[in-house]
């Protein structure tokens, strides 16, 4: 323990887009803190809008640079690979997209601090501006979200889940309508992520009781060599397991699901359905795959059973839900099942691994942009008090608004995954990753593969039910007379929804770009 | 020699995961769910001393640092539904559901 300590090397120009992010975010609340408040949200919106962009451009030019290194970054603490490369772009344009919906005017409470109803909240509301302390919030997050699966150890995973968690508890519980169904969001978001945050980093102490250290690669290392059934390598896997499935809202741990998405603004909604998702999928990925690879035996079975019942709990239960976005919700739910088939989906040749992980990839892509752009036009259906919420409002929508409720329908069927489709291609990816892994193993397992396949697409078409209840409500039934009427979308709207609409169709009708795109980053897998 | 610290440790995750599920005020729920992190904190200062490296502790001062970041968070979302609804049982607010 003696001698000089050695100075870290940092590799600035492999972090540069996570370092952007955050850069951008610490400047968004210096500029809180100095620029007056009629400027601020003039000086936010660029910054936000061109680090996330820039951040974009120089993840871009890592993966066009060809040479991915083969050692993490920053004393092994971030490993940008080619999955790592893969999901940072997807991030970033994802919570640009959000951005531009943020962004619209009315979302966003006055002033947070004042009591609903209270005199206080009429002088703000009045006063005008909103919070602007968004912005930078929503840069911590993506900044939490990059960092999260990247981690190469499980210190690093965590403050990245906390510094994704964090922010999003806040912006939670800023909405301007029904605030009271928003505040009621922030605290169960709250207190069940940080429930959960504490099974993550009990596991993480127990893990690091068998193994002497932290590091992805250096427990895959006590495994290789050690026993495999001592009681805290099952402990601690299990507990970080929880954290792990929480965050993507696996059943039995979703029940924060359909409550944070219903009572969180809507934009930040959209935000926590793909970035999030996205996010925590990665490090999923990266914990079971690198770290406890060598115990896919263990796993598996219990991923099994989690991931037929959140297929299960997410289609089901959406049929009775009466709120969009909560409906919303456990299809996102049923989602996080299907891609914990993928994330099942192992193999004992590299060459098949990459396969799955690049059905997992795709299959991310495809449902972030498919979310974002569902969540768009819910923000702009509106009744007096806000949004139309209540389904049997949307009633009739497509006779008043064809084309908005044409787009909205397209969106669930891609949800259903109906052939072209992004959403076929997505679903049908995954399945066969998971088909080909049963074939492999052969014999018992393989057929327990081939029935969560089966339950799959059972759970597939008991879902496509209620996308398209929906649709025949919107084309099919009368109209109420005092119907919801269609806000006139903002550019930032329009451009939303145009462009989750392109990568919708463009993806259903021509998947080889994107898939081609995916095998590449999956081709190098995870850096051991 | 660092069994007891264990199970101690492993003694206080269980009074705190009990008290966030059994425990109606939010702020009693919320210390609770410090409790869990403490816990973790001596978990991983007694796997240091076992396995003889320094990480442990490391990650110690970064749990520590986290838990003060989540009390400010927390508090500020507690005091917030404390001030519209004049409670902070979590039971009260049910509005969201089914």
């Amino acid at each position: 323990m003696n001698g000089a300590i050695e100075a870290p090397t940092i590799e600035y120009g492999l972090l540069a887009p996570l370092l952007l992010v955050f850069g951008a975010a610490v400047i968004g609340v210096l500029v809180e803190a100095f620029a007056p408040r009629y400027l601020r949200k003039s000086i936010h919106v660029p910054l936000t809008l061109l680090s996330l962009a820039g951040g974009f451009a120089l993840v871009l030019v890592q993966a066009l640079r060809g040479s991915l290194p083969t050692t993490p970054a920053a004393m092994g603490a971030v490993a940008v690979d080619g999955p790592s490369l893969f999901i940072w772009g997807v991030i970033l344009v994802l919570s640009f997209v959000c951005v531009l919906l943020i962004n619209d005017e009315g979302h966003f409470v006055a002033s947070a601090a004042a009591v609903p109803g209270s005199a206080d909240e009429e002088e703000a509301e009045t006063a005008g501006g909103g919070h602007t302390e968004v912005y930078p919030l929503v840069l911590f997050a993506v900044g939490g979200m990059m960092l999260f699966p990247a981690a190469h150890d499980l210190l690093t995973m965590f403050v990245g889940l906390e510094v994704m968690s964090l922010p999003l508890y806040l912006l939670c519980g800023l909405a301007r309508r029904r605030r009271l169904l928003s505040q009621e969001a922030s605290m169960k978001y709250f207190l069940l992520g940080a429930f959960s945050s504490a099974f993550f980093l009990y596991g993480m102490a127990m893990i690091y009781g068998y193994a002497g250290t932290v590091s992805l690669p250096g427990i895959n290392q006590a495994l290789s060599s050690g026993v495999l059934l001592d009681p805290l390598l099952l402990i601690g896997m299990a507990l970080l397991g929880v954290g792990l499935l929480f965050k993507i809202g696996a059943a039995p741990f979703q029940a924060w699901k359909p409550d944070v998405y219903q009572g969180a603004p809507t934009p930040i909604t959209a935000l926590m359905a793909s970035g999030t998702l996205v996010a925590a999928v990665g490090a999923l990925l990266r914990v079971f795959w690198v770290g406890l690879g060598n115990l896919d035996w263990d796993w598996r079975p219990v991923m099994w059973g989690v991931a037929a019942l959140t297929m299960l709990v997410g289609s089901i239960l959406a049929i009775t839900q009466t709120d969009i976005k909560r409906m919303l919700a456990y299809s996102s739910i049923a989602h996080a099942g299907f891609l914990l088939i993928g994330v099942m989906a192992t193999f004992d040749s590299p060459a098949g691994n990459a396969g799955s992980l690049s059905a997992i990839l795709f299959y991310l892509v495809v449902y972030g942009f498919t979310t974002v752009g569902a969540f768009a036009v819910v923000t702009i259906v509106r009744d007096p008090g806000g949004e139309a919420w209540h389904l049997s409002r949307w009633a009739g929508l497509g006779k008043r608004s064809p084309l908005l409720a044409g787009t909205f329908a397209f969106f669930l069927l891609a949800f259903a995954g109906i052939p072209l489709t992004s959403g076929f291609f997505g679903k049908y990816a995954v399945f066969t990753a998971a088909l080909g892994s049963g074939a492999e193993v052969g014999d018992s397992l393989g057929g327990w593969m081939v029935g969560l396949v089966v339950l799959g697409v059972v759970a597939s078409a008991v879902a496509a039910f209620f996308y398209v209840r929906v649709i025949v409500l919107m084309f099919f039934s009368d109209a109420a007379a005092d119907g919801p009427s269609i806000a006139v979308p903002s550019t930032g709207t329009v451009a939303v929804i145009s462009v989750a609409m392109l990568v919708t169709v463009g993806v259903g009708l021509f998947p080889q770009p994107v898939l081609d795109l995916a095998n590449q980053a999956a081709s190098g897998l995870f850096i051991r | 020699m660092t069994t007891q610290y264990l199970i101690l440790s492993g003694l206080l995750f269980a009074i705190g995961a009990m008290g966030v599920l059994i425990r109606r005020n939010a702020i009693v729920v919320f210390m609770c769910v410090e409790l869990m992190l403490n816990a973790c904190n001596l978990a991983f200062v007694t796997f240091a001393r076992q396995v003889g490296n320094l990480e442990g502790q490391i990650i110690a001062f970064f749990v520590m640092v986290v838990a003060a970041a989540e009390v400010v968070v927390g508090l500020a979302i507690i005091v917030t539904i404390f001030r519209t609804r004049r409670s902070a049982s979590v039971d009260d607010a049910n509005l969201l559901k089914y």
